[in-house]
Formats: C-alpha cells, structure tokens, sequence
C-alpha cells in the first residue's frame, strides 16, 4: 500500500480522540472536506483514511483499514490535500486491485498519469442515451421475461446459499448484443469486465476469477477486491473505484463494461458501522437516513451518454438478510435500480437453476429493447438538432420479436393464475380441480421445469427461448390466452 | 451584487456554518466558497449562520467565504419555461451540459431562462390603465399555440404610464412602466418569486371538475378533480413511475409540471425523449410543448432535491395564475422527505419517527396546500392538481410519509405488489384505493358523459368487493362449491379486471380511453352481468356462459375498439345480446 504514497500535505503528530475506524484530529488547519489523509502508527506502519466532517482546527477522520494499533500520541496524520482519487487506464484489465485499487496481483502500479475522483459526478439527464440495446445472456428467464438492457442497473436478489454467483458467472461468460429472433449477433465489439468485490469470502472471489479464467475472459477483466477479512471501512470505496474505473471505460474509451458488485448488503453493514459510531440518527433498522442516497451514488453511475459508443451495465449482487425483500438494503436497492432479479428459495429447494422467481423479478427497461424492428422516429422542427442526434444511438434496430412483449405478459398472467391454482389445489387436491385449472398446473410445472430451469452451460437464443414458451403456452387451451393477439395466436400456437 | 457575510466554520456533506454578520435572514440565498456554491440558510444562532448548499461540497474548507445575496430562493418566470428541462434549484440541464459536458460540474451560475431569444410581445392593455397585480397586460406565443399571459408581478399595482407597442422583445427587456405612487417601475417580461412563497389568488372555488386522464381505473374508479391533490403510494416495481408518466402525457391540463425528485436518470431521459414525439390530443402539438421538466436526480445533491418540489409547484401556480389548469407530478415526494432528514440529522435535530423531522407533516401539507381551483387575482379561472407519488419503505403504508400524506390528500390511489407481480397493471388496488371526489365530480360525468355513470360506477365496485368475499371462499373449497349466480359475480369481475381496470400504457389504442370509451365499456360487462343472471337463473351454466365467444371480445374491446369507432362497441352489445339468448333458449 506504501506504493501509493502521495508527498506532501501538512502533517499532525497526535490524535485527540480514536474511537471503532474514526479517528478525531485537532489542530490542523486548512483541511477540505472529504479530503485523504495517511495514518501513519507508531511502527511507522501506513493505512489511509477520509475526512468525514471539518470544523476549525478539527477533523473527523474515518480510518479505511481501521484503527487497530493506533495511539493517541504516536499517530501521525497527513492531510494530503485532495480527494480520493484511483489511477484508471486500460492497462488496469487483467489485473486485480485491492478495495482501494492499490495493485495485489504483485504486477507494478498501472502506468497513467490521470487519477480520477472516486466519487464521480452526477451525469447529466440531457446527455444520456436512453438504452435500447437488449443483451442476450443465454438464459431464459432473463432474456424472455427480464430482459436486460445496456446501460442498465439490474441487481440479482438473492439469499445465503442460492446460486447468484454461479448465475452471475453464467451472465458474464454467456453475454453478448441481442439480435432479433433468427439471427446472428454480433460479437467483434470491445467490452470489459470491472468485478468489485465486498467483504466476500475468498472461495467466492476464486470462483469468479476461475469462471473468468474458463470463459477466457480474464485479460477483459479488472477486479477490485475487498475480502471478508479485509477491513470494512474500505469497502465504502471499493465500488466506486471500480466504477471510476468503468466510467473512463465506458465514457472515453468506448467500451461496453458490465460492471459486478457483491454483495452490496456487506458494503451497507459497513456503512451503518460508520453511521452508528459518528451518533448519526438512525432510520430503519440502524441503517443512517442517507443510505438511499449512498446506494444512488453508486447505482446511478450507469448508463450511457452521447459522447460515447460505450455503456455501463451494473449486475449488483445481494443477499437478502432472512430472504426478506422489505429489507432496507434490498428495497431501497429496488427503488434505485431498473428493476431485479429475484432468486427463489423454493425454486432452489426443488432443483431448479437458475432459481429465478419470475414474479416479483422485473426489467423496468425491457419495454423498450424487445418486441419488433423499433420504429425510428425522425425528429421534426419540434425536438431540434440535439434530439435527432440522440436518436441516432440505440434505435432498438436489433429488437427481439414482434410478438415478444405479448408472450411475455401472456406467460407472466398464466404462471401467476397457476401460483393461485397451486395453492387451491393444495387445499382442495388436485382431482378436485376443474379441466383447465388442472391444465394450469401442467403448465406450471413445465414452465418451471423446461423454461427456467436450464444447465449451467445452455447458452439459449432469443428464438429459443420464445418458441419454448410458446410450447408451453401450448398446453392452456386457446380462450385463456387473452394477452396475445389473435394472430400471434394463429402464427405461434400450436394446442388444439 | 453580493458581499461576504461570514467565514465557514464547519461542514458536514451538504451542511455547512458560518460566523459572521447578524443580518442574514432566514431562508435567505448564500453562496460558499470560492466556488460559489449556491445554498439557502436554514439557520441563525447569534452570529453562527447555517446554510444547505445545493452542491457537493467536497473539497471546501473551514475558512472558506460566505456570501449573502440579500433575496430568497426564487424561480424565474418568463415565456421560455415549456419545453425546459432544469435541476431543482432552476439551472437549465441543457446549458449545464454545454459547459461542463456529460457529467454536472460544480459551480456553475446560469441563468434559467435564456436571455438572447426574442418573444413577439402584443400589449393588450394600454397606457392609463388601472392595473393590479396579477393583471395582464400582453400575451406571448410561448409555442405555436399556447398563449402566455404577461402579467403585472403580483406584489405591484399602479397606473400604467408606458406600454411598448407590439413587436419583439427578450425578457428582460421593458415592456411598461408602472407608477407605483411616486416612484415608476420598469416591467420586463421575466419576474422572479420566492419557491416557498404560495402565490397569491382572490378566491378559491370548489372543485368540481375531473381531471381526465385517460386512465379508467382513475377516472371512472377513483377520479382526481381539477385543483384536487392524489397521492400514489406503493412498493418498488408497482408502476408509480409508469402510471405517472401515463397522467403526464394524458391528463387534459393545458400546463404539466414533472418533477423527478430523486429519481433514475434513465426515466428523465426517458421523459425527454419521447415527450418531443408523442403528440397532444387536445393540441395536436408535441406533448413537450405543454411540459416542464424539473430533473434532481437521486445522485444529485440532496439539498437541491429538497428545493425542487418547490420549484416545480411555484412554476405551476404562475401558469394557474394566467388563467391555466396545471397537473403538477413529483415522483418521489419520499425522496423530498428523505432530503428533508438527511439535512435535519446533519443539524442534529430530535428526530420524531423513523428519524424524519417532525415538521414532516408541516411541510408536507404547505406543499399538498398549494394545489387548488381558484379565481385568480385578473379574475381567470385556473388550477393546480397535484399528483405525489410515495415511495413506502418495503411497501408499509403505514410509515410517516404515507400516513401524514394521506391526511392532505383526498384521492389515494393504492399500487399493490402483488397485482404488479401478475402483470396487472396499472396496479391500483381497487378495494384499497379511495377518492373523496367522487361525489364533487359526479355531477360533471352526469352532464357531459352520461346519467346513470354514479350508479353504474358503484354497481361495479360492489361487484369487485363481492368477488373479493367470495374469492376468500374460493380459496378454502374451490369454485365449484359456488352457487352458479355467484360464480356469474367472479366472471363478471374477471371481465372488470382484464377488460377494464387493466390497461396497457405501451398499446397504441389502449393507452388513452376517452370518458365516452369508458362509460361504454363499463355499461357493456354490466349488460353482461345482467343478461347472465337472468339466464342463469333460467338454468343455463355458468361453465357455458363463461366459454361464450363474447367473454374474449370483452376482454379484448378495450384494445380493439378506438375510442374514435365507439359505434363498434352496439355490435358487440348485439352478440351479447344473441349468444345469451341462443344459450338461453338451449336451457330454458
């Protein structure tokens, strides 16, 4: 960590008050807010840290490796005088940092000179392109019902024990630019891969690092590692040097990043620890009152803009403490992003993989990168010339299938009749139910079984997974489709 | 045009102190630093001032400049706001990007409305008038047509000693001279007013008009009235955000106010790209041409988030004030809510619930109040409506937001998760949902849409609450327990469900159902209802009557019949008619 000493910056021999990761300095002048500091103990050993709050001559001053082994007089604090920054280059891909982006793979210190804030800058609403671009990742559940967009934020809900990495893994390893239904996508475009990783266990980051490694993706991939036994505090900057990395990535180097973050629930424990020990007023759950506008900083960083081919897509990872989704972290999470992807536990319980619970999973954006070629609207004398411009970029050209956004609002009606039939039937018996609720259930069954559920290898096509959902459609008779068209009807039906 | 007042003394994220002069005032605007940052005191203590800044205030130090401006936070109102996209304090998004490129830079002093274009001014009053504030005394196209009245700044009255003939002028160029007494003041067409300043009106009327949205689940269920105030509250993924986009676009207010309070940037980009596109139905003109868009995204600065729904409603009621119905949307005011608790734990003040201020409630029904149908003070007729989207942590209504915006709202339009979980949108739980205008507007729909609406309307709630009861029966033994005239109730409920209170937004048709469409619709299930019982109890299946080929037309009218071709709608009562009485005669 040494490596990354910056010189300069007035220097405080003695901290007044140490107290958990902050510490409180008094007697320096002419500190900024937000401004890193170099703690250097007594032995001389040095850790960073951030200034949380300024008053004259007085500092609070968080600690990002902690405060072990610090004293009150041999503590030695410098104010280096700017903000957080992480070095950002191409060079960085391949490589694995630690939570504050210093280098751990023993390879030397990426070679740049720009140093970005780590805190970014709000993008502009008037300079986003609004995605259009759907991202094929080979999985059913996801391409036909939650279908992702580039440049969207759309975290998978998990809880302790369920597959969300090796689905994570299967995302990254099998995604590429949608095409429509029946035709190739491309694949020569440059994309990169920024794993950030908070307070996970070291089997997890060895899984992803091996799952890249197999995909032969490594050198498209930068990972920012804070393991569970590193220090918390660190972890409130290991995503956003990751995404400070994407950013420069995607917004001047053109590339499209799919940036994973897990888990955020250990990045907001670490957040609350913080909260608590700075007597900030608690709001749910000792979570501090900000928390939505912390997670926001961070999420929001997604997107795409207009002075730039590239895009940002973020997949953050978390468990659900007790799998409840009414958790702060995870519904404050599904206030922010463009909708999630949730795991099941009685889908996992009965053997199926990917154990995506399709009702209360949602793609907010999915409306606008599915269905047929889009049409391209033309902007008149009305929008003026930054309008057109901005129509120029994710026309939704490469659309999935006319019939995509009925089929999928039809499978959605039909399993969520089934959860009722399913729950009637466990009351009442199977044998008691009428013809058609029986057919429901077969088709429950089917659709858990055939469509969600698939190996860890099936890299499904969009025409794929449609036709399988138009064949389980199959088994409900006609009159219950009421969500598609009759001539989708007639194209694509294939009961009696 | 401002001096230093104080030096900084403390900052804590978008909190900072000052010492320094005793004559700020409250509320006053300040900017710190040497960057400027633009703020507004929130507190005085003897010589210590505290001020929220607008901006991330990372970097600023102790010893850093303060100064005052010696005004309140004001908006400028001016021809030139539709069509404008600003953040919460009213700096133009679009400039902001010229400047500083993609990301939004820190600093930065620009004026809200342009200064360099040319409005074709025509005076309608003349010199001699007797003018009070309020009175208009020219208009502007603001757009192809939409008329923009310039009116005498509310707080001025005298007699108009100069009026510039018609012709084109910028806004901050004079349009006339009032003498005030002794002394004679320049008017221009751009004035400035306060945010937390309600402007003033002469009277306030009744409500007794709806706002008509297109929506049938809003209008014939559960209608909002011009002036009127509705809240939705509901979980994440329940659809505020499309069922607010969905009112912006339809609503038949001249005038749309959208404030993105903390909300994704994708959906104000959203907003910006496709309102240019879709077009008016009333005007015929770009649906941009009537909106103005406030955008404080949930990664800008909290305290900006704070000031925006200020913002917005102040722009709204100088629209009302001309003479226009205004439709005010703040998605989310429990991200203003959250703002507002963020700033008051930075000062440490004894939080009341779940950490939120307690003027929680104050705030939220200063805001709430701001909506209206008013006489104005030139003697127009205009209104706010006000519709607040409320974000409830894990979908707990019964959390200090929800609970005290309920208290100064009339019209709760209940989203559910579990009806957005089957795809049934707009989401809006019928048996949660109320609107305390129903009675105030009945009287509109008598009149200009049809004479049994009331009934009607109340003859298919009860057949939604019934289906309700009996569907906890259904749960425990099964339909077929059912006698068959009860199970007739959850056919036509199903019928209500899919074929009326559902509505595809994304549809070309079904995205707007005029009242007409509406009331027809519902009069046809009814007769559905009706005509069934009757032979049911002649002996016919309820089995049969359900696999009718009618049931799916029903199901289906609401995307298959424009609301220009409603004379389909008397073919369709025909095969009602036949096949109910062929299936009729089968079992009599």
């Amino acid at each position: 960590m040494s490596d990354m000493t910056v010189q300069g910056g007035q220097e405080v021999i003695g901290v007044s008050r140490i107290e958990g990761p902050i510490v409180i300095v008094e007697g320096a002048a002419n500190i900024s807010y937000d401004e890193v500091v170099e703690i250097r103990d007594s032995q001389g050993r040095l850790r960073r840290g951030r200034v949380l709050e300024v008053s004259e001559g007085n500092a609070v001053v968080q600690v990002f490796a902690g405060s072990t082994g610090l004293s009150i007089d041999g503590t030695r604090v410098r104010f280096l005088g700017d903000t957080l920054r992480v070095p950002v280059t191409e060079e960085m891909l391949g490589r694995v940092f630690d939570g504050l982006g210093n280098p751990i793979d023993g390879g030397p210190l990426p070679l740049t000179d720009k140093y970005a804030d780590v805190n970014g800058q709000p993008i502009n609403p008037t300079a986003r392109v609004y995605p259009r671009d759907y991202i094929q990742t080979g999985i059913s559940a996801i391409d036909g019902m939650n279908t992702l967009l580039r440049g969207q934020k759309l975290p998978i809900f998990s809880g302790a024990g369920m597959p969300h990495d090796q689905l994570a893994a299967q995302i990254v390893r099998q995604a590429t630019l949608g095409a429509p239904a029946g035709e190739k996508p491309e694949t020569s475009e440059q994309f990169a891969i920024v794993f950030a990783a908070m307070g996970v266990k070291h089997d997890v980051a060895d899984f992803f690092r091996k799952s890249f490694m197999e995909s032969g993706a490594l050198t498209r991939v930068a990972m920012f590692l804070n393991l569970a036994d590193d220090p918390p505090v660190e972890r409130l900057v290991t995503p956003r040097a990751a995404l400070t990395l994407a950013e420069y990535l995607a917004y001047e180097k053109q590339m499209h990043v799919l940036v994973i973050l897990t888990d955020m629930t250990n990045y907001c424990e670490a957040l609350r620890q913080i909260s608590n020990i700075r007597g900030e007023v608690p709001s749910r759950k000792g979570y501090p009152g900000y928390l939505y506008s912390d997670l926001a900083s961070m999420y929001e960083r997604t997107g795409r803009i207009r002075t730039s081919e590239g895009s940002i897509t973020q997949i953050p990872i978390l468990t659900m403490p007790n799998d409840d989704i009414t958790h702060p972290v995870p519904d404050l999470t599904g206030y922010i992003t463009e909708g999630q992807i949730t795991l099941g536990r009685e889908l996992h319980l009965s053997g199926v993989y990917p154990p995506i619970a399709v009702l209360p999973s949602l793609s907010r954006l999915m409306k606008d990168g599915i269905g047929g070629p889009a049409v391209v609207v033309h902007s008149g004398d009305t929008a003026g010339g930054s309008q057109s411009r901005l129509m120029d970029k994710g026309t939704g050209k490469d659309r999935t299938r006319a019939d995509h956004p009925h089929w999928a609002a039809q499978l959605y009606a039909a399993y969520a009749h089934m959860q009722d039939v399913r729950a009637l039937a466990s009351v009442i018996g199977e044998e008691e139910l009428g013809d058609v609720d029986r057919k429901y259930l077969q088709f429950g069954r089917a659709f858990e079984r055939e469509f969600v559920n698939q190996s860890l290898t099936e890299n499904r096509t969009i025409e794929q997974t449609l036709d399988i959902g138009w064949r389980l459609l199959s088994i409900l008779p006609k009159e219950e489709l009421t969500r598609v068209s009759l001539d989708e009807i007639k194209q694509y039906y294939k009961g009696e | 045009m401002s001096e230093q007042i104080g030096t900084v003394t403390w900052i804590s994220g978008p909190v900072v102190r000052a010492r320094g002069s005793r004559h700020v005032s409250m509320l006053e605007l300040v900017e710190v630093g040497e960057e400027r940052l633009v703020g507004e005191v929130i507190g005085l203590k003897g010589d210590i001032i505290t001020a929220q800044v607008y901006e991330e205030t990372s970097g600023m130090k102790p010893g850093a400049p303060m100064f005052g401006t010696g005004l309140p936070l004001s908006v400028e109102l001016a021809p030139g706001l539709l069509k404008s996209i600003f953040d919460g304090v009213q700096r133009p998004l679009p400039l902001i990007e010229m400047q500083t490129g993609s990301f939004i830079g820190r600093g930065m002093r620009l004026d809200p409305l342009y200064r360099k274009d040319r409005w074709k001014f025509t005076p309608s009053a003349k010199v001699g008038d007797e003018v009070t504030g309020g009175a208009i005394i020219g208009i502007v196209m603001e757009t192809e047509t939409f008329e923009h009245r310039i009116m005498i700044p509310p707080d001025l009255s005298g007699t108009l000693s100069w009026v510039a003939p018609a012709g084109e002028y910028t806004i901050e160029e004079p349009i006339a001279r009032l003498k005030v007494g002794k002394e004679e003041k320049e008017l221009t067409m751009l004035q400035r007013w306060p945010v937390r300043r309600p402007r003033p009106y002469k009277s306030r009327l009744g409500v007794t008009t709806p706002l008509i949205t297109g929506q049938r689940v809003l209008d014939t269920f559960f209608p909002v009235a011009k002036g009127g105030a509705a809240g939705i509250p509901g979980p994440f993924g329940s659809g505020k955000t499309v069922t607010q986009h969905s009112i912006a676009k339809w609503a038949d207010a001249q005038v749309i106010v959208y404030i993105g309070c903390g909300e994704r940037g994708n959906e104000m980009t959203e907003v910006l790209q496709e309102f240019p596109h879709l077009v008016d139905p009333r005007s015929g003109r770009p649906l941009m041409e009537r909106t103005v868009l406030i955008a404080n995204t949930s990664n800008m600065p909290v305290a900006a988030r704070e000031a925006s729904i200020y913002t917005g409603i102040t722009i709204a009621e100088y629209y009302r004030d001309m003479g226009y119905h205004v439709a005010l949307m703040a998605d989310s005011t429990s991200r203003w809510a959250e703002a507002l608790r963020e700033v008051s734990g930075r000062l440490e003040e004894m939080p009341a619930e779940e950490g939120y201020p307690a003027y929680l409630a104050g705030r939220l029904a200063e805001f709430y109040e701001r909506a209206g149908f008013v006489e104005t003070t030139n003697g127009n007729q205009g209104s706010v409506s006000i519709v607040g989207a409320v974000s409830p942590p894990g979908g707990d209504f019964s959390e200090p937001v929800t609970q005290h915006t309920k208290r100064y709202i009339r019209c709760f339009w209940a989203l559910d998760k579990s009806l957005a979980s089957a795809r049934h949108f707009p989401s809006i739980n019928w048996l949660d949902s109320y609107s305390e205008y129903l009675e105030d507007v009945a009287g509109w729909w008598r009149e200009k849409v049809g004479a049994d609406w009331f009934a009607m309307r109340n003859h298919a709630m009860e057949i939604l609450s019934e289906e309700s009861r009996l569907s906890q029966i259904v749960k425990l033994v099964g339909p077929d327990a059912l006698p068959d005239e009860e199970r007739l109730v959850l056919e036509t409920a199903r019928l209500l469900r899919e074929g009326f209170l559902q509505q595809n937004a994304m549809d070309k048709v079904d995205a707007y159902s005029s009242v007409q469409k509406q009331m027809r619709m519902l009069d046809l299930i009814l007769h559905f209802h009706e005509r069934g019982l009757r032979i049911v109890k002649h002996g016919a299946p309820i089995s049969m009557i359900h696999n009718l080929p009618v049931v799916d037309t029903l199901i289906r009218m609401k995307t298959e019949v424009p609301n220009e071709e409603l004379q389909k709608m008397d073919d369709i009562q025909k095969q009602i008619d036949e096949q109910m009485s062929r299936l009729d005669l089968e079992y009599r």
